[in-house]
């Protein structure tokens, strides 16, 4: 009977096996680990250097921002992995980042009962950066869609849909498949759609169309006015920023079935 | 003091009051003295203004299609003006359109130059055109070449700082490089089981992977990436959380927790995932909250003492009490979020215990009901 890993006998095989296996010129797991540690100490001290050079750089300029993120991607790093990476602790990309994020969440919630969770991208970065103030530093759409992108490690439905050129960012789990992006994608051009322009443009079928709007209808993402003259359209408050900035009439309530 | 640039700004538009001016988009230049645009296709056309002209600005916001806008207001046109691209206007406002954005970095220069009117310093050594209205004449070439020259090494200096910050960021991200393949590696000997690494090492191992940002390729555990920073974060969200989940029935949307929990920070914020991998250790610490991910795909952290029984039942009780509710409706009863409310409604309507009535066209929030045979008739009818 015997008994694995215990004992004289045991201790001296293994030994003779990890020396066969270092003959053979194999470095083990575990030296490589302990190598790693000593490299890690050294690639410390020179991303303390860099960013006592440089850490101005990327908080001033957002195009620096988009090439760190870039060549971090290459390589297979993510800098915005943990708030206990080095890149975040030395370089400060993770505050800004993770700061970003809070702001975009407390937009998006804000405006929620408004567009129903769906907002352009134009709209949230004006919101944002009115909300950052004056003199904060300025932020760019890249670093918008950096942060929305880290958000989905939430759940919550964070998401990018492209309309328009730019972007709809969606932030409540609403299930919006290829049916819906196309009729968000349609109605973008004036801000609502009608079952008679989702008919001529993506040759649909009555039912199809009704289908589609009566889900963005339930999800609270587009509103009905069915007292417009021809038929009745279906609003998409997302897309008419604008309008929504004012605050909404008794007269404009009244018009609008939500 | 010398007239010097302070900033400039290109793909802004040029209006006269409130019509587009029969200029086009060109470049916006503040220095120290004056305010001055030139067409980008056409450089000899250009326009100054004295900012001593200048009686007061204002931001205009952007809105669907239309871009941001600064507004300014001027004094009315002398009788010397000089000849420029307009002699007269029935304005006496201009507009910049900053089509590329910008508008927030050139207000602020603005109000600060505005402020400190450093103009007034100047010696009459360069006369400036004084005779200027809402419309400046064609300004003095010399005045412009010498701003030019001045953006020309201002440029080069800013160029010569981000090409060095580019090539120390490439020598860096060599580095990195390397790093990253011996952790690639170590992972493979690790599944190979080439070498005997210790549990002691394997977390050593992970931490080095957080470090430098690097996916853990070797285990995917449910209890998260295991290192000691997320256990330590786990027991202090454990702590901290307790309250503000009392207070909002036992259970808060994780994008709730990050707002609270970064904002209480201040600084070294969290990371969505570093919140993520925290919470997946709830469990295996004992502790006494819960990670957990509805259907929809929205993950909360509740108080282990709010059961799944125990909400599908209040949800029942609830919704019994009041014939139907929605979950707005439902929201407001139990002090929860519109979007945690409406799940709890889900969740029971997946137990079979509520169903919905959306017969109603054009709901934003459907309403639920726990007359299961009023379901029949709606969907029959």
């Amino acid at each position: 009977m015997h008994r694995r890993g215990v004992g004289a006998g045991a201790i001296a095989k293994k030994k003779l096996a990890e020396a066969k296996y270092k003959e053979r010129g194999n470095v083990l797991a575990e030296d490589q680990i302990a190598q790693m540690s000593k490299q890690l100490e050294t690639f410390k001290t020179h991303l303390e250097e860099f960013a006592s050079k440089h850490k101005q750089e990327i908080r001033k300029s957002s195009q620096f921002r988009v090439q760190f993120q870039e060549m971090c991607a290459t390589i297979g790093v993510d800098p915005l992995a943990s708030g206990k990476g080095f890149w975040s602790e030395m370089l400060g990309v993770g505050d800004f980042y993770y700061e970003l994020g809070v702001q975009i969440i407390e937009v998006c919630l804000a405006l929620k009962h408004r567009n129903g969770g769906l907002i352009t991208l134009d709209e949230l970065h004006h919101r944002v950066l009115k909300g950052r103030g004056k003199f904060a530093q300025d932020v760019s759409q890249d670093d918008l869609v950096r942060a929305i992108k880290k958000l989905k490690a939430m759940g919550n439905g964070f998401g990018m849909i492209p309309v328009g050129g730019s972007y709809l960012v969606q932030s409540v789990p609403a299930e919006l498949n290829m049916d819906h992006t196309v009729v968000l994608q349609l109605a973008e051009k004036k801000g609502y759609v009608t079952v008679s322009e989702i008919r001529d443009s993506l040759k649909w079928e009555r039912e199809r169309a009704c289908h589609v709007l009566d889900h963005l209808l339930k999800e609270g993402l587009a509103w009905l006015d069915s007292q417009a003259t021809g038929e009745p359209q279906y609003w998409l408050p997302a897309l008419f920023s604008e309008l929504l900035s004012r605050d909404v009439t008794p007269e404009e309530a009244n018009q609008m079935t939500p | 003091m010398n007239e010097t640039l302070v900033i400039q700004q290109r793909g802004v538009r040029l209006y006269d009051g409130d019509d587009k001016a029969k200029l086009d988009v060109g470049v916006v230049l503040l220095s120290t003295h004056r305010l001055l645009w030139r067409d980008q296709k056409n450089h000899e056309c250009c326009i100054c203004i004295p900012l001593s002209q200048v009686i007061f600005f204002e931001e205009q916001a952007a809105g669907i299609g239309k871009s941001a806008k600064i507004v300014i207001h001027l004094h009315p046109v002398p009788e010397n003006k000089e000849p420029g691209p307009y002699q007269h206007s029935k304005y006496s406002y201009i507009k910049l359109s900053f089509k590329e954005h910008g508008q927030i970095e050139f207000y602020r220069r603005l109000t600060e130059e505005m402020t400190q009117k450093r103009w007034e310093n100047t010696p009459v050594s360069q006369p400036i055109p004084t005779g200027i209205g809402p419309k400046a004449g064609r300004t003095r070439a010399v005045g412009i070449v010498g701003i030019e020259r001045k953006l020309e090494e201002k440029r080069k200096e800013t160029d010569k700082n981000i090409s060095e910050a580019f090539e120390d960021l490439s020598k860096l991200m060599e580095k990195a490089k390397e790093m990253v393949e011996l952790s690639k590696s170590i992972a493979n000997k690790i599944k190979d089981k080439q070498g005997d690494i210790t549990e002691d090492e394997t977390i050593r191992f992970k931490s080095y992977l957080l470090s430098m940002g690097i996916a853990n390729p070797v285990t995917r555990e449910t209890h998260g990436s295991g290192t000691q920073y997320h256990i330590q974060l786990a027991k202090q969200l454990g702590d901290m959380l307790q309250a503000p989940l009392e207070e909002r029935g036992g259970m808060m949307a994780l994008t709730e927790v990050y707002c609270l929990v970064n904002r209480a920070r201040g600084m070294e914020l969290l990371s969505p995932e570093d919140l993520v991998n925290a919470c997946k250790m709830f469990e295996s610490l004992k502790l006494p909250l819960r990670l957990r991910v509805f259907d929809s795909g929205v993950m909360v952290v509740q108080l282990q003492s709010h059961s799944e029984e125990e909400m599908i039942a209040s949800a029942l009780d609830n919704v019994s009490d009041k014939g139907s509710l929605t979950a707005e409706e439902f929201a407001k009863l139990l002090g929860l979020s519109v979007l945690l409310a409406k799940e709890r409604l889900l969740l029971a309507e997946k137990m079979g215990h509520l169903c919905r009535d959306d017969s109603v066209e054009g709901y934003k929030n459907i309403r639920y009901s726990s007359d299961l045979m009023s379901y029949d008739r709606v969907n029959k009818s």
